[in-house]
């Protein structure tokens, strides 16, 4: 039998660590296209439309990210596509992300006061550059700490990926245990690995919070 | 041939869904109310004049927040028993919970206290309160009113983050729905139905909070 050293342990972690930085990634670069596509639906106010963006965000922001997960990894199957846990996990918290980010880059575009559109529509301007040109600019400065401070959630969101049976930091954690024993070693390497990889980016959330509220006084 | 959907397959397990709301709730509202009650102390003694306390209470809140509350789980249910502390299921959820809840409270009441006016403060120092006396009468009540709408939403989420206690076999909703599709193998239409019960119960939380809210805020304010 061979032995486990902490070293064996760590590194293996390493490892697995590499898939949950590219799940959250993919996870935060595709939810965020998608939250930005459905944010264009939202803000441009057909009535049907806002009605199931807001029913898309309730959905997903009133369920646990688990059940949003089976459903996807389950579901699939059942309409004839076969589904990697790979596939699912991303699936599944880019859909997560999505709905959050919809609806935190929707209080930032309501934050830009009524006269920007007006005075852009008088310029003759259409929705699409009045969003190009002067919306989006402008929301932007405001919604980059709180989406940097979301990001955290999403890293944490894909531990919950280990249930349905991705490998990523979480799943390796339990498999190294299974192995070693030392589940209080083990899972306190893997709670440190996550703190290694969230706290930076909480920090620079703060920074920029702190300094995008002294820019906006 | 193509698959054929029957809801009818979960019926006759009502009742482990049903104790599974029950124990859902639970967790919820012991995880809340003591969660709170830490959330108040620890913003307490953010706010302390002890930099050495404030900076313990900094630090635990921050690697609270930074990692997961499923690896959080495992810590407590597997690696605990190492330091010779033996929990039960249902007893490492309700500690998990409660940690959570209680961190982020604490960084949630503290903006409610730095929100306090000075004014308020200063003129009850005048009245020759002590700070225990100004933090009970004149700082928390404000505090949490104005940061209630954000616990709530804190509590909501804690409460949809319990599904994956189910990973240490406490017996709470997801428990019941992995049970049930161990049995009839129907796994996407249990999922599908908690799902809904999952949304129905936030639905029905961020209501029964808010009703909470202007009880505890708004009476008060012709006392």
């Amino acid at each position: 039998m061979s032995e486990f050293t902490l070293w064996d342990i760590v590194y293996n972690l390493l490892l697995a660590g590499r898939w949950t930085v590219l799940l959250s990634l993919t996870a935060f670069a595709l939810g965020g296209l998608v939250g930005l596509i459905l944010l264009m639906i939202r803000t441009a106010g057909n009535p049907w439309l806002v009605r199931l963006v807001r029913g898309y965000v309730e959905l997903f922001q009133g369920t646990p990210l688990l059940m949003q997960l089976f459903i996807v990894f389950f579901g699939l199957p059942l309409i004839g596509l076969d589904v990697s846990p790979w596939v699912a996990a991303t699936l599944g918290l880019t859909l997560f992300t999505s709905a959050f980010l919809t609806e935190i880059w929707r209080g930032c575009v309501e934050s830009i006061g009524r006269g920007q559109w007006e005075a852009s529509a008088s310029l003759g301007m259409n929705f699409t550059q009045q969003m190009r040109y002067i919306v989006l600019p402008q929301a932007m400065r405001i919604a980059i700490p709180p989406t940097v401070g979301f990001s955290v959630q999403v890293v944490k969101g894909t531990a919950v990926a280990s249930i349905i049976g991705f490998v990523e930091l979480t799943k390796a954690g339990t498999m190294i245990t299974n192995a070693t024993y030392a589940p209080f070693t083990v899972y306190g390497c893997v709670a440190l690995m996550y703190f290694l990889i969230c706290y930076p980016l909480s920090l620079f959330a703060r920074h920029l919070e702190g300094k995008f509220r002294h820019v906006a006084r | 041939m193509a698959y054929e959907f029957d809801f009818g397959a979960i019926v006759p397990h009502w009742k482990l869904l049903f104790d599974g709301v029950i124990l859902t709730t639970e967790l919820t509202v012991i995880g809340a109310v003591v969660g709170v009650g830490f959330g108040i102390m620890g913003a307490w003694a953010r706010a302390s004049r002890a930099p050495v306390i404030s900076q313990i209470v900094g630090i635990y809140v921050e690697l609270i927040r930074n990692t997961p509350f499923l690896v959080q789980l495992f810590f407590i249910f597997f690696g605990l028993p190492a330091l010779g502390v033996k929990l039960t299921e249902f007893q490492a959820a309700v500690l998990a919970m409660i940690v959570n809840l209680g961190v982020y409270s604490t960084e949630i009441i503290r903006a409610g206290i730095q929100a306090v006016p000075q004014g308020q403060i200063e003129a009850a120092q005048s009245l020759a309160m002590n700070r225990l006396q100004i933090f009970r009468y004149v700082v928390i009540l404000p505090a949490l009113k104005k940061i209630w709408p954000a616990l709530s939403s804190q509590i909501v989420i804690v409460m949809l983050g319990s599904s994956v206690c189910s990973q240490i076999a406490a017996e709470e909703l997801t428990f019941g729905a992995n049970y049930i599709q161990a049995i009839n193998f129907r796994a996407f239409e249990v999922y599908f139905i908690v799902t809904g019960i999952y949304l129905v119960m936030s639905i029905l939380l961020r209501m029964s909070l808010k009703v909470l809210g202007n009880y505890l805020f708004e009476r008060r304010r012709h006392v």
